[in-house]
């Protein structure tokens, strides 16, 4: 990956929560782990030498159980959490060195935040919300309000300017928050679990509107989420962090073909694969034109198997976006790729 | 065995000198300080005796319509604008009316000085634990400690008047505002206050933007008690020369008028009731917001 598309790089970076932070340091950095740690200083390890390197204009997941750390690894990037070491580089500057006038601008200028309960102010009507990174700024109303009216009205909300967010259902809601986090114009948005408390009609739906709305902005989007599927739908690359500590950081196709440990393989083993994987990781290499039909790189398993039961014995052909031939998948391929690894277990019960 | 069956106390004469080298030291010092403490509180007393004179002057039909009409923005509710009228015709007519413009003007001026003390205190109290645990306990013995017991060094250092008298009162009533701005402050929910930091808020935008408006209830509520308990105290303001209300009852006491004192009582109450159904409606108003969320 080109060094120039990295927005974001975050080097060795360590939380410890607790007194005596400094001197827990150099045992973590030593190789003492959470448990450890927790028992001999009563200090509690946030994050453990987390390196991270975030593309401009694309989602990066940051997936995890509950206390892995991803909410704190995504509450340095704008320092509501002080780092115990590290350094977090924004276009090479180092975001730990701001003082706090600077910080201040730059949290205004360069990132928003979607929270998970929506942290909507409550005695703010919509408008008030969506304008507050800016009128914090001093705009002017005229101007603050016209920039607002405009995002309520790209995430559907036009006509309840005037309600306050106790009026709004929880989908809603989000939907104020978002437009909030976009309202300022941030080139980075922080999404913190930001659809989790949804329902999953309500969360799928919102996933389409940041998807949608990610197509015409390009942001740079750091999104936690502990949902693996919508890790799926929506990242360009996934981090899964495990007590603190980065346990894989690539490709979605690769996290679910090639599990770093046991954590990661227990973290996909629910997933229906024909419907994530897909052809480009599972292909024979060959530029040669196969019997059946050809179909994109991109491809779900799923779909490809729904083409290929009208002709099995034909393999198809895979081509990548620019139609030109890369691969090409037979029935075995397909049966094989669906199947769970033999490390995964069989899981057969009744 | 003596020591078991009585306690080991001082002896008489020493508790004696105790007493009194404490009574001599605090004689000294209100000697040489006592004069320029009621300096320092005379532009106090010329405003107090200047608001008293307003309100006792201005003839009564213009303070009813104001009063009214202060009612009226504070609670919107024609039930209480009437209940405030009614109220101050019979008050009047009863003969209690310079009185009750005496106790109006000083409760009036208590309740402004403890508002303007009381919530920066509440406010350093929420931004800081140490200040909190300092101002706790000062807080605890004043709302516990009998009022007679401060009115003696109050009359020591500044004499018997309006000035003693209205710091009486504001020992006594400003307790819980300070007590319920912190409160409510520190009951801003932490996810509103780290949104606010991640848009890059400063503190003071976040102070008066966020944290005072949500805490703005509870802050009320404060203000609400504090004009009650400036209220209950107007009658022993009263022994230490304020004049009002609580004057007349304290001669019914004395000379066991029951009529007297049984007026100028009720007199204290409906005030008390008013203030307190138009400042607890407007506080209702100011969280419209809360109310009128979905069920």
């Amino acid at each position: 990956m080109n060094s120039k598309n990295i927005l974001i790089k975050v080097n060795q970076l360590y939380k410890i929560f607790g007194d005596g932070d400094k001197s827990s340091l150099d045992l973590v950095k030593n190789g003492m782990g959470k448990d450890e740690l927790l028992e001999k200083s009563n200090c509690v390890l946030g994050l453990n030498n987390i390196n991270l390197n975030i593309n401009r204009g694309k989602i990066q997941v940051v997936m995890g159980l509950s206390g892995s750390g991803k909410s704190t690894l995504i509450r340095h990037l704008n320092r509501l959490i002080e780092p115990t070491s590290g350094e977090i580089l924004f276009n090479d500057t180092n975001i730990l060195n701001l003082t706090p006038k600077e910080l201040i601008q730059f949290r205004q200028n360069n990132m928003s935040m979607v929270f998970q309960k929506f942290a909507l102010f409550p005695h703010k009507t919509v408008l008030q919300n969506v304008g507050y990174g800016l009128a914090i700024q001093n705009i002017s109303k005229d101007e603050w309000s016209e920039k607002a009216q405009r995002w309520i009205k790209r995430v559907g909300l036009d006509g309840y300017e005037t309600y306050y967010p106790g009026q709004l259902s929880g989908g809603m809601q989000q939907r104020v928050g978002l437009a909030r986090a976009l309202a300022t114009d941030a080139e980075i948005l922080l999404m913190d679990e930001a659809f989790s408390a949804l329902d999953p009609l309500i969360r799928s739906e919102m996933q389409n509107i940041l998807l949608d709305l990610q197509g015409e902005l390009h942001k740079t989007i750091i999104f936690i989420t502990h949902d693996l599927d919508e890790a799926l739908k929506i990242g360009d690359r996934i981090a899964i962090l495990r007590d603190g500590s980065m346990v894989q950081d690539s490709d979605p196709q690769e996290i679910i073909m090639n599990p770093a440990d046991e954590y990661v393989s227990d973290f996909i083993k629910d997933i229906n694969r024909a419907r994530v994987i897909q052809a480009k990781s599972i292909m024979t290499p060959t530029n040669s034109k196969s019997s059946g039909a050809t179909v994109k790189e991109e491809m779900v398993l799923e779909d490809i198997l729904q083409i290929m039961s009208d002709a099995p014995s034909k393999p198809v052909t895979i081509e990548n976006s620019k139609g030109k031939i890369t691969g090409k998948i037979e029935m075995v391929n397909l049966i094989e790729g669906m199947k769970r690894p033999k490390s995964l277990g069989t899981n057969i019960t009744g | 065995m003596d020591w078991f069956f009585n306690f080991p106390d001082m002896s008489r004469s020493d508790l004696r000198e105790f007493k009194k080298s404490v009574d001599f030291a605090f004689t000294d010092f209100s000697r040489t300080y006592g004069q320029g403490i009621e300096d320092f509180f005379e532009p106090l007393l010329m405003f107090l005796v200047w608001f008293e004179k307003l309100f006792i002057n201005t003839p009564w039909p213009i303070i009813i319509v104001s009063i009214l009409l202060l009612a009226w923005i504070g609670s919107r509710s024609l039930l209480v604008v009437a209940g405030t009228f009614i109220s101050f015709m019979l008050i009047g007519y009863f003969g209690m009316w310079e009185d009750t413009m005496s106790t109006l003007a000083i409760i009036l001026v208590a309740t402004f000085l403890c508002i303007a003390i009381g919530i920066p205190l509440g406010i350093a109290m929420a931004r800081s634990n140490k200040v909190q645990a300092a101002i706790v306990p000062i807080l605890d013995v004043m709302q516990t400690i009998p009022s007679f017991v401060y009115l003696i060094p109050v009359v020591m250092l500044l004499g018997i008047g309006k000035v003693p008298g209205l710091i009486a009162v504001c020992i006594y009533a400003i307790p819980p505002i300070v007590r319920l701005t912190n409160l409510g402050i520190r009951l801003v929910d932490k996810d509103v206050l780290e949104a606010a930091d991640s848009f890059g808020a400063s503190y003071w935008q976040k102070l008066l933007g966020v944290q005072i408006p949500l805490a703005l209830p509870t802050i009320f509520a404060g203000v609400n008690q504090t004009i009650m308990m400036a209220l209950a105290m107007v009658v022993i303001a009263s022994m230490i020369g304020v004049k009002g209300l609580g004057l007349p009852v304290l001669q019914a006491i004395s000379n066991q008028y029951l009529a007297l004192g049984l007026m100028n009582g009720l007199a204290i109450v409906i005030l008390a009731i008013i203030f307190d159904r138009v400042t607890q409606k407007f506080g209702l108003r100011m969280q419209k917001y809360r109310n009128e969320g979905k069920d």
